[in-house]
């Protein structure tokens, strides 16, 4: 990888993705996380070389106030979904120290893998500054790693809608909280928090507090008319439990998604969100407002990806 | 009356010693002992420590370098052989596996037809210290308090003699404790093993329990306020006992305490003028007569070198001797009685550690402390604090950071003209344990074996105590590394917070240059540069790694942190999958020189080139040298303690790789 040798044809690096080679996905998220200019025709090339990742897979966000064990369940849920006979990447994405640009990235220290197993891999990622608790190489990440991978897991902090950016590049959002605090339950009162598609307690070893949380959380999502919405406790400390439920849920929902539908809303409302976080209210009411812009992404070729539509948005704006 | 008439007996005197084997330590411990030592204290290997055989996988490199192999009931009698069991006071550093040596020595006691309540001594057996500082953890917190509580149930129902707990502040302070935090973390974990034991062996009076247990203590070099950060100590304790446990016999009350004092202040710099400090630490357990230590153990002056002989350890005792021998300070009463000075600085400490020990309370206790991080980063915090205060001149280290002008050291230049003045294990050592653990097993009653194993695991299952069933599983000839794996069958393993995530640093403006090249050099790379930080090998002592990780987020790196024992090939696994530019390893075990070429394989092995490859570590000259022929980048040994520079270091050496500088 001496910076003097010959780039690597994007061809041969897309099919080292598609057969899950460690080395070659590596690659390929070194490259989409590449921020300088010449490097950009190179990953819209490798991008569009990878089409939209597997059809069939499934991309599953765990998003969740800091310390309550997100980082332990994905370790958990990526063995048995291997035992299943499924592949696995994980994107693991924590926050940049404002002051000095860097980054502790302690997910991955709590994230099981085994050198001899190449299908289950475990990338870091920190947010660089951006807003909304996703990296801005988050979005072309889960694309690689979605490609090389039938499971892609990214696991984000954050509680509340602003910081939850994370549902636009996964099919199902999971929410995690712990037993005793009671955030999520607040926050989903007040509104502030969007019923998330699955809500998962941690720590049900500690027995009552846990069970009370579950209570608590089944009753708010009843009450917010979303009875569908399952609610499943977990321990990750021996014995496991509520595991192999979750998955069984996580299939479920997946079951009843149309992937590709979903999967094309979440971009045109990515789009909007990074449009607006760029240009302001101003720059959405030269759209001539929310309700506009959403018609008019609505329009737009199934194919086009967040920037594509972003730049579309931008050039509407100026014309309008 | 002022003076004694008769002087007071001196404290136990011992040497934390052990290594190779349990043939080459017993002859290590006769001979300290014919030197007038009076105790003993065993350190273990990490292997031993951590519940695997000689021949598993991960003791590779490991065997009997920090410590003694002891796998199973002929390395104890090995150990022990011709020093008596009923006199001797054996102190043993032993935590996860502190019920299966303590029943090894049990089973060997009852073989010798001693008796297990003749037996004296001490298993460290503090567990949560582990999780925050020395890393020799197995299973998690739950499990292993119960392992605890049913070491010190049993104790003290059956060797009654026993200290089967040391609370160890000792560690705490290491990971950079303030006597503040000290104090205060250690009696949080009093507070979780005690509600613990109290509830596990439905014990209605604690008299008897609180008679036995003791701790172990750490001194640094400010020993006047050593002396009342012991006094406050002694105060607090005995108010928890009173208070909370309903204890009043004023002899069950006392503040026992065995201590090491500080080995980690020792410098490699101009090292002799350790001898001074470990003189002056050691005044501070010992002038005062109220809460002097029970038993004293030193470390030796080239400590920071690497391994010392047994003529550094003599020096060591020596010592201890001339103090306690030569002065006068055992004829006296307690000396501060009646001053003001030490009796308002006391109270000042005790006030603040009893805040601290209620904040504990409020967020759920010691162990959910441990689970959360909390007391993990607040030792970081306060680690990070004492190392740029020596980064930066405000705390003055002599030889370090001030008056570091020397003549050349007579006591380090070798006649050999090679290793220098450490001890260098022979490497013959782990292959002839290896072999030694192969023919134990091939010669037992496997019936025997596999009864034994079947019931630990149905028993402990069950939460039946663990001390009977591996004192049974001992005397059939169990190996440790067979205790270990039937135990993590049933317990689970766990892996500590790190606490480097929630931890902040003071505003450093220091940085600011290598945060500029760092953000640049990242703009050239296309990406932020990403740095790998684990530490290979068994050892578990993580503070120096969690420093670099900290610095180096501060710098601008991004870190992924992979903490402590991990294999070569995860460490080669992490740099691919993690696209890092530059891999450090902490190795303090003393087995860099097998460690480190295996990381530098496995890295090979996976394709990542390009990619320097740091150590930072307890690593004499020697071998330093020969790792960078190897190819390692850069040897960092505790000389280089000015980590921003380091980290202008680090950079460099990521630029070079990249043709960039
Ligand atoms: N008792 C118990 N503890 C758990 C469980 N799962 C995780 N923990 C503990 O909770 C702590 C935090 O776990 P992590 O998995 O790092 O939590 P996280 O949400 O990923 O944390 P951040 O990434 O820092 O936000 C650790 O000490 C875990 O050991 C569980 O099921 N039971
Ligand atoms: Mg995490």
């Amino acid at each position: 990888m001496g910076s003097a040798d010959p780039p690597e044809p994007v061809e041969a690096l897309a099919a080292g993705v598609r057969a899950g080679s460690r080395a070659a996905v590596a690659r390929a998220l070194n490259l989409v996380e590449d921020r300088r200019a010449q490097s950009r025709p190179r990953i819209a090339e490798l991008l569009r070389a990878l089409g939209g990742g597997k059809p069939d897979g499934h991309r599953v966000g765990f998003t969740g106030p800091p310390g309550v064990g997100k980082s332990t369940l994905v370790s958990a849920l990526g063995g048995e979904l291997r035992r299943r006979g499924s592949t696995v990447g994980v994107l693991a994405v924590d926050p940049s120290s404002k002051r000095s640009g860097g980054a502790l990235l302690g997910d991955r220290v709590r994230i099981e893998t085994r050198p001899e197993d190449e299908g289950l891999f475990v990338r870091s990622l920190a947010t660089a500054g951006e807003l909304g608790g996703l990296a801005r190489a988050a979005p072309a990440s889960v694309l690689v790693l979605a490609a090389a991978f039938d499971r892609v897991l990214v696991e984000t902090v954050g509680v509340g809608q602003s910081e939850t950016d994370v549902e636009y590049v996964v099919d199902t959002v999971v929410f995690v909280v712990q037993p005793g605090s009671g955030d999520a339950l607040q926050f989903l009162k007040a509104g502030i928090m969007e019923v998330p598609d699955v809500l998962v307690v941690t720590k049900a070893d500690l027995g009552r507090v846990a069970q009370r949380a579950m209570a608590d959380l089944q009753a708010a999502v009843r009450a917010l008319g979303s009875r569908e919405t399952p609610v499943v406790a977990v321990s990750c400390v021996a014995p496991p439990q509520g595991i192999e439920a979750l998955v069984d849920a996580l299939e479920c929902h997946r079951a009843g998604l149309d992937l590709t539908a979903r999967r094309l809303a979440s971009r045109r409302r990515h789009a909007l969100a990074d449009f607006a976080t760029e240009h302001g209210e101003r720059g959405v009411r030269a759209l001539g407002g929310r309700r506009a812009a959403e018609r008019w992404l609505g329009e737009q070729a199934p194919g086009l990806d967040v920037p594509a539509l972003v730049q579309g948005l931008q050039e509407q704006a100026t014309e309008g | 009356m002022i003076e004694r008439a008769v002087p007071e007996r001196p404290w136990i005197m011992r040497t934390y010693s052990g290594h190779s084997s349990a043939q080459a330590s017993n002859s290590l411990y006769r001979a300290n002992l014919a030197k007038g030592q009076t105790g003993l204290s065993i350190a273990f290997d990490l292997p031993t420590q951590l519940g695997y055989d000689p021949d598993h996988r991960l003791a590779r490199g490991e065997v009997g370098k920090v410590g003694v192999p002891v796998s199973h009931l002929g390395d104890m009698r090995a150990l022990m052989d011709g020093i008596p069991l009923e006199t001797m006071n054996t102190s043993m550093t032993i935590n996860a596996t502190a019920p299966w040596l303590f029943a090894l020595y049990i089973a060997l006691a009852e073989e010798r037809g001693v008796g297990a309540r003749a037996l004296q001594g001490t298993t460290q057996n503090d567990i949560v210290k582990e999780y925050l500082s020395r890393g020799t953890y197995i299973f998690p917190p739950a499990q292993s308090l119960k392992l605890t509580s049913d070491t010190i149930v049993y104790a003290v129902r059956n060797v009654p003699s026993w200290n089967p707990i040391n609370f160890c502040s000792y560690h705490l302070q290491e990971a950079g404790a303030t006597p503040v935090q000290e104090i205060a973390y250690t009696l949080g974990t009093c507070i979780a093993v005690l509600d613990a034991v109290r509830a596990a062996g439905k014990i209605e009076d604690m008299t008897a329990t609180f008679g036995r247990l003791s701790f172990f203590v750490n001194a640094g070099m400010r020993f006047v306020e050593e002396v009342c950060k012991l006094r406050a100590f002694a105060l607090l304790w005995e108010r928890l006992g009173r208070d909370r446990y309903g204890v009043t016999d004023p002899k069950a009350l006392r503040f026992r305490y065995g201590v090491q004092v500080n080995s980690l202040g020792l410098t490699a710099a101009q090292p002799e003028n350790n001898v001074y400090r470990i003189l002056l630490e050691t005044l501070g357990v010992t002038l005062s007569k109220d809460v002097r230590a029970r038993a004293v153990q030193l470390p030796a002056w080239n400590e920071a070198l690497g391994l010392p002989r047994p003529w550094d350890q003599q020096w060591s005792l020596r010592c201890q001797q001339v103090l306690a021998y030569e002065t006068d300070l055992l004829e006296y009463d307690d000396i501060f009685e009646g001053s003001r000075v030490v009796a308002e600085k006391t109270r000042s400490i005790a006030g603040a550690a009893w805040g601290e020990v209620e904040q504990v309370e409020r967020l759920g206790g010691a162990v959910a402390c441990v689970q959360s991080g909390y007391i993990k980063e607040r030792l970081v915090e306060s680690n990070a604090l004492r190392i740029s205060q020596i980064e930066q001149g405000t705390r003055k280290v002599v030889g370090v950071n001030c008056y570091t002008e020397t003549a050349p050291s007579p006591l380090l230049a070798s006649p050999d003209g090679g290793a220098g003045a450490i001890l260098t294990v022979d490497p013959a050592a782990e292959a002839a344990q290896v072999d030694a653990v192969r023919a134990w097993r091939k010669k037992r009653d496997e019936g025997a074996v596999r009864r034994t194993l079947d019931a630990l695991r149905a028993g402990v299952g069950r939460g039946e105590n663990v001390m009977p069933l591996s004192i049974a599983a001992a005397k059939a000839g169990v190996t440790t590394g067979e205790w270990g794996a039937a135990l993590r069958d049933v317990l689970g393993e766990f892996r500590a917070p790190t606490g480097v995530g929630g931890a902040t640093i003071g505003r450093d403006e220091s940085i600011e240059p290598v945060r500029a090249k760092v953000r640049a050099l990242g703009e050239r790379l296309g990406r932020n540069v990403k740095l790998l930080i684990g530490k290979p090998g068994l050892d578990g002592h993580s503070n120096g790694a969690e420093q670099i990780a900290l610095r180096a987020r501060d710098a601008g790196f991004e870190v992924v942190y992979q903490g402590i024992r991990v294999t070569p090939a995860q460490l080669a696994q992490s740099a691919v999958e993690e696209g890092v530019h530059l891999v450090g390893l902490s190795v303090l075990s003393g087995s860099h020189n097998d460690l480190v070429p295996e990381v530098l394989d496995a890295l090979r092995k996976a394709g990542v080139t390009n990619v320097p490859v740091v150590v930072g570590g307890i690593i004499p000259e020697a071998d330093a040298r020969a790792l960078e022929a190897r190819g390692v980048a850069r040897v960092y040994t505790p000389k280089d303690f000015a980590l921003g520079s380091i980290m202008d270091d680090l950079a460099e050496l990521v630029m070079r790789a990249h043709g960039l500088s």
